[in-house]
């Protein structure tokens, strides 16, 4: 097929597409491309944790934005979306972490984000099965969880009810000069490209500085009512930020079903998708230590995931400077869920030379030009 | 004959030889073992372990296979929700 | 508490090819294990009654299993390999670490399910479920049961039911009459099989036995109160008390797979000498190839022997194996499933058990990936085992990759699992069963 389209998306993971939805909402004529099925990757691996992150003023930025629109989205999500907003509350174990929550309440008052500080009742009011002897906590009552496979089939959807096509089963050899070729030999002709592969999108963007950073999660089986809220601990900011050491942090998640969702942790250069053994454990041995009562419970199913990270740890949103038809829409770490939405009207801004409603540059790909310190 | 094991399914007395399973008990009690997710009564389907049909609360502990643990005396067997 | 046990030769299953490869791989005195999820060894055929004790050939078994110093490990539960040669299993509240120089899967097979109208009903099971429930305590004297599926298991089951007091209204096997006398036919060479074939039909006396016949509908409120069944195209409803319907085996091959073994057609790939494509694993009974009894024990004891080398006495075992594993061609000829199985769900019919997802959602969906991401299916604590072959007859998908935990295991277990465990205790070892 070399009929031409407006836009081509490859990679239907919740990043592609909301931007297929966004896009074709706009009216431009879309087509999302994928090797496999829709949200079937990374997206299928993620938490689903709809969070507001403060590591960066760009970061912050993006992340409201986003949990806004999911906020706005929300009425429409089918219902098999799952989509919660029980909030998060960020842990303190100590009086050092305690500050932490103290500048975090600040940092996102300050920004009118509702936060509510949690002294060591109050949090076990909130999560009784969190161990006692913990400081305290930041409750987010704004930030949510949802099913992220589900959540992206509902973008795709949304995108083909504009008009947007679809082909799943689609391995894509090479993207450029408005032409992505596909990897039995046909092409497609669009006036522009979205590489939004995801941990994969070096593959289609040679030069991009994409590394993988891989992840381990397991699931329980029902058990109703045990956890509450998305419990994280603070700790997770020092492995998030960490970009050479393999780090596990205390950070689960309540699912609609009842399950509880256990994460996460962080490794560099594995670049194999079986269970690592060490890293599970290591993974489940910290969130027994916030959570002792995990312990009996049934561990129904594990898997990994490869996250998409950027040396600067922002996504990149934009015109690939490589390539005057190839856009990015990709790098988007541990924060793909939260910040597909925004991603995708900042993309959509873009393409069809609207004003952004929040500062572009920090996510631009041509700031990549600069130096930065990276393992 | 080595006398009747006596236990409770969902409050409902039963009397059971020493070497049934929690599980034969259950069906002989005519109480279901669990509750499916969308509010369905269920029991055992495969006898030998690996359908989790027969997953009930046994003396406080959810998702317990019931076909492959033995009744003790005392026993509480209640249907898993 | 992390025990640490090790073992030259570790079998998995105390089915009975698991207990033919375990007695005769401690022929040379080498520390053998045996492992078996259930209380009691004996697998699924042999399973020990209640009321009955060891079944006469697997007491024969188990005495030489005992003679043999072979170290029991009941009530056990693999669910993960550490690294080769070390596997994890946990039992009652404990973390067992097993390490071994050869493993012997002998990890049997499981019944078909397949979904039809009200087959979530209560006290609707599998044939070989209703027999092991009976086994373990249900009493049956006096009920009705509905016997349905196909398979020799289903004359099995009926024969045993009746033998403990059931009424049986009528035996239903969806093959037709003439593969059944083809089979029949087939049998003529092994007068062994003649001659259970002879005792069965007397002991199902009758017991009306329908070929071309096959469940449409199970009712009841809650819990099932009668079946309809399709009788040679005539539709007629029977009150009863218990159905017992299965769809023939399928291979346990989900430890095979976790451990690396190449499967071919579904089935666990073995050389002449029960070998896998994995080195140091061998294979035998059921996930090998469905073929009853007497190959299972034939193919367990080539794997024992070839185990601890004894690799002459086992090809002495070759050509009563070839004769076998034509009875096992022929089981799966005449036992195939017609097409007309596939129309027995409704749209609202219950597919995957554990998640509650019908037919109507499982429709649209593409692969067996998609639907599991999509709608559930095959995510739940069964991880496939009953919506897999159900959604593989039904559609044609392939199963994903296995990943462990190959059986649900405790967070404390998947924890502590890790390659220099602080064991609170280790077994001594080579401790007697």
């Amino acid at each position: 097929m070399s009929a031409s389209c407006d836009l081509a998306i490859v990679g239907a993971g919740i990043v592609g597409a909301a931007c297929a939805d966004e896009c074709a909402r706009r009216g431009l004529q879309v087509i999302v491309l994928d090797q496999g099925a829709i949200g079937a990757d990374t997206t299928a691996a993620g938490m689903g944790h709809i969070v507001v992150m403060d590591d960066s003023d760009a970061q912050f930025a993006l992340t409201r934005y986003s949990q806004r629109l999911w906020q706005e989205l929300r009425p429409e999500l089918s219902d098999d979306a799952e989509y919660e907003q029980c909030g998060t509350i960020w842990v303190a174990v100590d009086d050092e972490e305690m500050a932490e929550v103290w500048r975090k309440q600040k940092y996102y008052t300050d920004r009118g984000v509702p936060t509510q500080v949690l002294d060591a009742d109050a949090l076990h009011a909130l999560d009784p099965n969190l161990r006692p002897g913990l400081e305290g906590g930041l409750l987010v009552p704004e930030d949510g969880v949802l099913y992220p496979p589900c959540a992206a089939r509902f973008l795709v959807e949304r995108a083909q009810s504009h008009g947007a096509k679809l082909r799943l089963g689609t391995a894509v050899a090479h993207i450029g000069q408005g032409r992505v070729e596909l990897a039995n030999g046909s092409e497609i002709r669009a006036t522009n490209i979205v590489n939004a592969a995801g941990a994969s999108s070096p593959l289609l963007t040679p030069g991009l500085e994409i590394k993988k950073r891989k992840g381990h999660l397991a699931i329980t089986d029902r058990y109703s009512g045990f956890v509450r809220h998305q419990l994280v601990e603070l700790g997770y900011l020092k492995s998030a930020h960490s970009l050479s050491s393999d780090s596990a942090a205390f950070n689960v998640q309540p699912r609609r079903t009842g399950q509880v969702l256990i994460g996460s942790s962080r490794q560099y250069g594995a670049e194999h998708k079986e269970i690592d053994h060490d890293m599970l454990a290591r993974m489940l041995r910290r969130a027994q230590e916030y959570m002792p009562g995990l312990g009996q419970m049934s561990i129904v199913r594990t898997w990994t995931g490869f996250r998409a990270a950027t040396p600067d740890k922002l996504p990149l949103i934009g015109p690939w400077p490589g390539d005057a038809s190839v856009w990015l829409a990709t790098g988007h770490e541990g924060l793909g869920i939260t910040t597909s939405l925004g991603t995708a009207h900042l993309l959509a801004d873009q393409l069809t030379g609207k004003q952004p409603e929040i500062p572009l540059e920090p996510y631009l790909p041509a700031r990549t030009g600069q130096e930065h310190v990276h393992a | 004959m080595p006398s009747l094991l006596r236990l409770k399914v969902n409050g409902v007395a039963v009397e059971v030889p020493p070497g049934t399973t929690a599980a034969a008990a259950a069906v002989l009690a005519r109480q279901a073992c669990r509750t499916s997710v969308t509010g369905a009564p269920r029991g055992p389907l495969c006898g030998m372990g690996i359908c989790f049909e027969c997953r009930m609360t046994i003396n406080g502990k959810p998702h317990s296979r019931s076909c492959q643990i033995l009744c003790e005396p005392e026993m509480d067997l209640r249907t898993n929700g | 508490m992390v025990s640490v046990r090790q073992f030259d030769v570790l079998v998995i299953g105390g089915g009975p090819a698991g207990l033919a490869a375990a007695v005769r791989a401690a022929d040379r005195g080498a520390r053998i294990g045996i492992v078996d999820d259930n209380v009691h060894l004996g697998g699924q055929i042999w399973r020990q009654s209640l009321q009955d004790g060891p079944v006469l050939d697997a007491a024969k078994w188990l005495e030489r299993l005992q003679t043999a110093r072979v170290e029991i490990l009941a009530g056990t539960r693999i669910f993960d390999q550490l690294e080769a040669g070390v596997l994890l299993a946990e039992s009652g509240d404990d973390l067992c670490q097993l390490r071994h120089d050869k493993l012997i899967l002998a990890t049997g097979a499981r019944e078909r399910f397949l979904p039809f109208p009200g087959w979530t009903l209560p006290n609707v099971m599998g044939a070989g479920g209703l027999q092991a429930m009976v086994k373990s305590g249900l009493p049956i004297a006096g009920n009705r049961v509905v016997v349905a599926g196909t398979g020799p298991l289903l004359l099995a089951v009926a024969a045993y039911l009746r033998k403990h007091g059931a009424q049986i209204p009528v035996l239903c096997e969806q093959a037709s009459w003439s593969s059944l006398a083809r089979f029949t036919w087939s049998l003529l060479g092994q007068p062994a099989k003649i001659h259970q074939g002879l005792q069965l039909k007397k002991e199902l006396t009758g017991v009306p036995f329908a070929t071309d016949s096959w469940p449409i509908a199970a009712e009841g409120k809650d819990v099932l109160e009668s079946v309809t069944i399709s009788r040679q195209g005539k539709l007629v409803t029977i009150p009863c008390d218990y159905l017992a319907c299965g769809f023939h085996l399928v291979p346990n091959t989900e430890l095979a797979s976790l451990l690396g073994c190449q499967l071919r057609g579904g089935y666990v790939q073995v050389d002449d000498f029960q070998q896998t494509t994995v080195p140091r694993v061998l294979c035998a009974g059921e996930p090998t190839g469905i073929g009853g009894v007497e190959l299972a024990i034939v193919e367990g004891q080539i794997a024992g022997l070839a185990a601890i080398g004894h690799n002459d006495s086992a090809r002495e075992l070759f050509a009563e194996r070839k004769k076998l594993r034509k009875f096992a061609g022929a089981l799966a000829t005449t036992f195939q499933l017609r097409p007309e199985l596939r129309q027995l769900p409704s749209p609202e019919t219950i597919v995957c058990r554990c998640e509650d997802v019908p037919l109507s959602r499982l429709r649209t969906q593409p692969s067996w990936r998609a639907s599991k991401l999509q709608t559930r299916c095959g995510m739940g604590p069964c991880q496939g085992r009953i919506c897999g072959p159900a959604t593989e007859f039904l559609f044609n998908w392939n199963p994903d990759s296995v990943r462990p935990p190959v059986f649900p295991a405790r967070v404390e277990s998947l924890a502590t699992a890790t390659a220099s465990p602080e064991p609170q205790h280790v077994a001594p070892i080579g401790g007697q069963g």
